[in-house]
């Protein structure tokens, strides 16, 4: 299956890149991650648990950065062991392009593949089970950089000061 | 009157006394002292290459006793396959080596790669999480067409490519038969797929394996339709046991629908880790397993012409199809689009020439083999839907265009022109049955009537013929069997004049302690009580080759009669010698021996105790004792035929099919049970419709199994099927077995799809859809999506 979004990020493009590649940031956005170790250079080991439909399972797998282009795009890769369950694959082409306001649009085309248990019992639900995946991720993600929007009126309204609500990786950035 | 006892009486079946309160004796019920158990390890890639496989983590676990790996079969045979093609050129098929365990390389989702041995089945499983396997997938074939193309990805790397065979048959006929479709007055062309099917069989396949290191003695239960079969390719071919040291037991099964005949690798694996680890070995296949590791059915890709003459009589017929083996040879997977599919194209009709062309193709997906019917199934489909389209474009009735070029009753026996002889039929008295039945003359008030309520009603006919009781060995055997096919049967008087009869078929659902006691005990005139059946057991019964094809009554129940023969003119001479009489002269009726024109008579059991106690007993003449063995090997197959009519309700809406009446008239020859024989075609019906409207199974590109739960797999359920009509009153005896018979296990799953399809097509036609085909199986949104195609 593959499904293309989009997500515009209230941060500039040099603030989303280094977010993408921050081993804390993925940790915090890949759903159902519980540990992840690595570089961006080297890959990431990552423990992921999920329910597919009726199969729940612990994927151990990793997870890769490869197509970089400084600032503008990357392909992320997954690959996990089920166990039992099978096993899942997926990536995400991402681009980052500028937004007039100074934000950044945050493409992804998403791409996932299942196989053994996992796709004999979760065929059916599986495009709907890497649609929310993806969209969980992104948004977790956007989360991250920006801060959650604590009030969603506000953020987008009137008081100008809501879009300096900075995200954590913002303050640990000190941007 | 009905009988109530003997030949054509409905007797209850014994068998469902224990069915039905759950007291069967199931492979999985047995259980042995220091009893293991297995859990397989199965690829979840359709193609890869296995890098390593490191099972120490696993094998240090608490109660893990082993870690099997192909490594420890280095030396064993593989899995032998029972029956080889010749293809065009006069070349052998291409068979591939099928590992018990996978070896260096997975094929197919499910392929075995270990198997851990544990003391319970949950630590087997958890522990095969822990067995390390790096496998690098490589790219599946799963499409037939594309796995024939030039560079395609190899399932084999040592064959020459995926194609097992190019057959053609009659090859002599194909020039005349291309003549033919060019000088045609009219030609019709279809084509057509048959769907991809999963046997589910109610119980789940198990194996467990036995040795006895005191004697050298293995022992294997399994769930099997032919446990003497199974014996000698196991024996003989993969573990290299001689007979006289492997006992094969198939107690109770629970339904086998073909899936059961065939020597599977895990049968073998628990006979060979039981010696090797000198305990017994269980292996209990899950309901998820049994999708990824049964072999599968059907799985034909066919274009089929049939040319017509001005008059509307056929006169030719040529196909081509494709047919999956799936990634390795199953036990029977080549005869079955061959043999048992090319010799039944002329189906009921007198077409003289005919030409099929079939390509065996390997993919990266679970093998396909025998499943209820087995190859005349696909043949019936594409005639009979062929038939309907030509009825249509021609304008005619499609009952009168199959009746203007039926075999007529006089032209018995008949030589068709794809090898076979049908001994007897009579084609037009089926079809003029199920008329009656179904009251075709009101079908168009019927129409009018679903018509003012937003409905289009359909009605479809399908005709059909099946070659069963295979088969006469001399013959298969220049055809590529590497078995005989006979059946045994023994006859074991007791000394009080009840028996035992042992046989060589196997019954795993049909009813045979019931259908066969009631033959021996007709045959001498004792109450059915008195005989008993027993099967299963290659430590009992003689060599039998086990039951498939609707051969059990016909051939399992043939080499019984003539065992009871055997039996009864012994018994005869000893009522003479007790008489005094000559044994000329001795009648048995009602169990008494009598002499002819006398009153002088003896009871049965007097002369069973006589042969047991020979106090007064000519034995200058003859033995004591009363047992008698005998095989029978059949002089040609049968050929049960039938006309299977369909009414449907397609709500235009939804594309949703009612089937709200299907009757079946069969021409079984004669009837032992009817309420069995009704039972089976019931059952048969069930599992053809529920091809043609539900079932089917889906692998995606990747060759991941996509339906493999009953989430997924629609299986036929009670609501979905109709109050059926079923009658057997048309019956032309077989002429060359002792009972007349034909067999019937087959005919329902046979005759249906067709009959559906065709219903279908003809709802639609009537309602202003003028649709020319859909692929099985009908479910609404592909009957939905054929309508919006002509709009």
């Amino acid at each position: 299956m593959q499904l293309t979004d989009s997500r515009d990020i209230q941060a500039d493009r040099a603030t989303v890149w280094a977010a993408l590649l921050s081993p804390e940031v993925l940790q915090t956005c890949v759903p159902g991650c519980k540990e992840m170790s690595g570089t961006p250079e080297e890959g990431f080991e990552a423990t992921v648990v999920q329910k597919v439909g009726p199969v729940k399972a612990t994927f151990k797998g990793a997870v890769s950065f490869s197509e970089m282009v400084e600032g503008q795009a990357l392909t992320l890769t997954g690959d996990g062991k089920g166990g039992a369950a099978g096993f899942a694959k997926g990536g995400a082409k991402v681009n980052l392009e500028d937004l007039p306001d100074g934000g950044t649009r945050l493409t992804y085309e998403v791409e996932a593949k299942v196989g053994g248990k996992l796709a004999q019992l979760g065929s059916r639900i599986i495009d709907g089970f890497a649609k929310k995946m993806a969209d969980q991720f992104f948004e977790n993600f956007q989360n991250a950089v920006e801060g959650p929007a604590e009030d969603s009126d506000a953020a987008e309204g009137a008081e100008p000061e809501a879009a300096e609500k900075k995200g954590w990786f913002k303050k640990v950035l000190g941007a | 009157m009905p009988k109530d006892q003997g030949i054509g009486a409905s007797s209850k079946r014994r068998e469902d006394v224990r069915f039905l309160t759950g007291t069967g004796n199931y492979t999985d019920d047995i259980n042995l002292v220091n009893q293991t158990y297995a859990h397989f390890l199965r690829s979840d890639v359709a193609h890869g290459t296995i890098n390593s496989i490191d099972a120490s983590a696993a094998e240090a676990m608490e109660g893990v006793v082993k870690v099997f790996t192909a490594k420890d079969f280095e030396g064993v045979g593989g899995i032998p396959c029972g029956w080889q093609v010749t293809d065009r050129e006069g070349n052998p098929m291409q068979e591939p080596k099928h590992p018990i365990l996978a070896e260096g390389k997975v094929r197919h989702v499910g392929d075995p790669i270990a198997v851990v041995i544990a003391e319970s089945p949950e630590l087997a499983r958890d522990a095969a999480e822990a067995v390390e396997v790096d496998i690098t997938e490589l790219p599946a074939v799963i499409d037939m067409k594309a796995a024939c193309a030039e560079g395609a990805t190899k399932v084999h790397d040592d064959l020459t490519s995926n194609l097992c065979y190019d057959w053609g048959f009659v090859e002599e006929n194909r020039d005349a038969v291309d003549q033919a479709i060019k000088n045609a007055a009219h030609v019709t062309t279809l084509e057509l797929t048959n769907n991809r099917l999963v046997a589910n069989p109610m119980e789940p396949r198990v194996a467990v394996g036995d040795y006895n290191r005191a004697n050298d003695e293995h022992t294997l239960y399994t769930t099997s339709q032919n446990p003497h079969v199974i014996r000698l390719l196991m024996g003989a071919f993969v573990l290299g046991i001689p007979e006289h040291k492997l006992r094969v037991v198939a107690p109770d099964v629970g339904g086998g629908f073909g899936t059961k005949i065939f020597h599977y690798a895990e049968e073998a694996f628990v006979t060979f880790a039981a010696k090797a680890l000198n305990r017994p070995v269980k292996w209990t296949c899950s309901r998820s397993e049994a999708f990824i590791s049964d072999a599968h059915g059907r799985d034909h890709v066919t274009k089929i012409e049939l040319a017509l003459d001005a008059d509307n009589k056929f006169t030719a017929i040529r196909t081509e199809t494709y047919a999956n083996m799936g990634a390795y040879l199953s036990t029977f997977a080549p005869s079955v689009p061959t043999w048992l599919h090319g010799t039944l194209m002329a189906g009921n009709y007198t077409t003289p020439l005919i030409y099929v062309n079939v390509k065996a193709v390997f993919t990266n997906t679970v093998p396909v083999d025998a499943y209820r019917g087995a190859g005349r199934p696909e043949a019936t489909f594409q005639l009979e839907r062929v038939v309907d389209k030509a009825a249509r474009e021609l304008g005619m009735d499609p009952a009168e265009l199959r009746r203007l070029n039926f075999i007529k009753p006089d032209q018995f026996p008949y030589e068709t022109p794809v090898a076979v002889a049908y001994d007897t039929g009579n084609y037009d008295a089926t079809l003029d049955k199920a008329l009656e039945l179904t009251d075709y003359a009101g079908f168009d008030t019927r129409a009018a009537e679903s018509k003012a309520n937003g409905k289009m009603r359909g009605f479809g006919i399908a005709h059909y013929i099946e070659a069963c009781g295979i088969a006469p060995s001399n013959l298969v055997g220049q055809l590529g069997a590497r078995a005989g096919l006979y059946e045994s049967a023994t006859v074991r008087v007791n000394a009080t004049g009840s028996i035992a009869v042992m046989t060589g078929s196997h019954s795993h659902g049909q009813g045979h302690e019931t259908t066969f006691a009631q033959v021996v005990a007709d045959m001498i005139g004792i109450d059915e009580s008195q005989v008993d059946i027993v099967h299963g057991d290659t430590s009992k019964t003689p060599m039998g080759m086990g039951t498939y094809g609707s051969r059990s009554i016909a051939v399992g129940g043939s080499a019984m009669v003539r065992a009871a023969e055997k039996v009864i003119n012994k018994a005869k001479k000893i009522a003479a010698h007790l008489m005094e009489a000559a044994d000329a002269d001795i009648e048995l009726k009602d169990g008494q021996f009598s002499v002819a024109g006398t009153d002088k008579s003896v009871a049965w059991g007097d002369v069973c105790l006589a042969a047991y106690v020979p106090h007064n007993y000519p034995l200058e003449e003859i033995e004591p004792g009363l047992e008698e063995t005998a095989f029978y090997d059949p002089a040609n197959f049968t050929y049960p035929s039938g006309a299977y009519f369909c009414e449907v309700e397609v709500d235009p809406g939804t594309g949703k099919i009612d089937i709200l009446g299907f009757t079946a008239a069969d021409d079984f020859g004669n009837v032992i049970n009817p309420m069995i024989v009704e039972g089976q075609v019931h059952g048969g019906l069930a599992q053809g419709l529920g091809q043609a409207m539900l079932e089917n199974c889906v692998y995606d590109d990747n060759g991941q199994l996509l339906s493999g739960s009953y989430m997924d797999y629609a299986m036929p359920r009670a609501h979905d099927l109709p109050n059926f009509t079923v009658d057997h009153s048309c019956q032309t005896p077989c002429t060359h077995n002792p009972l007349g018979v034909k067999g019937c296990g087959e005919a329902g799953a046979i005759g249906s799809p067709p009959a559906l399809v065709n219903a279908v097509i003809d709802a639609l036609h009537r309602g202003g859809y003028p649709v020319e085909h859909i692929d099985m199986p009908l479910s609404p949104s592909r009957v939905w999506n054929a309508m919006q195609s002509v709009k």
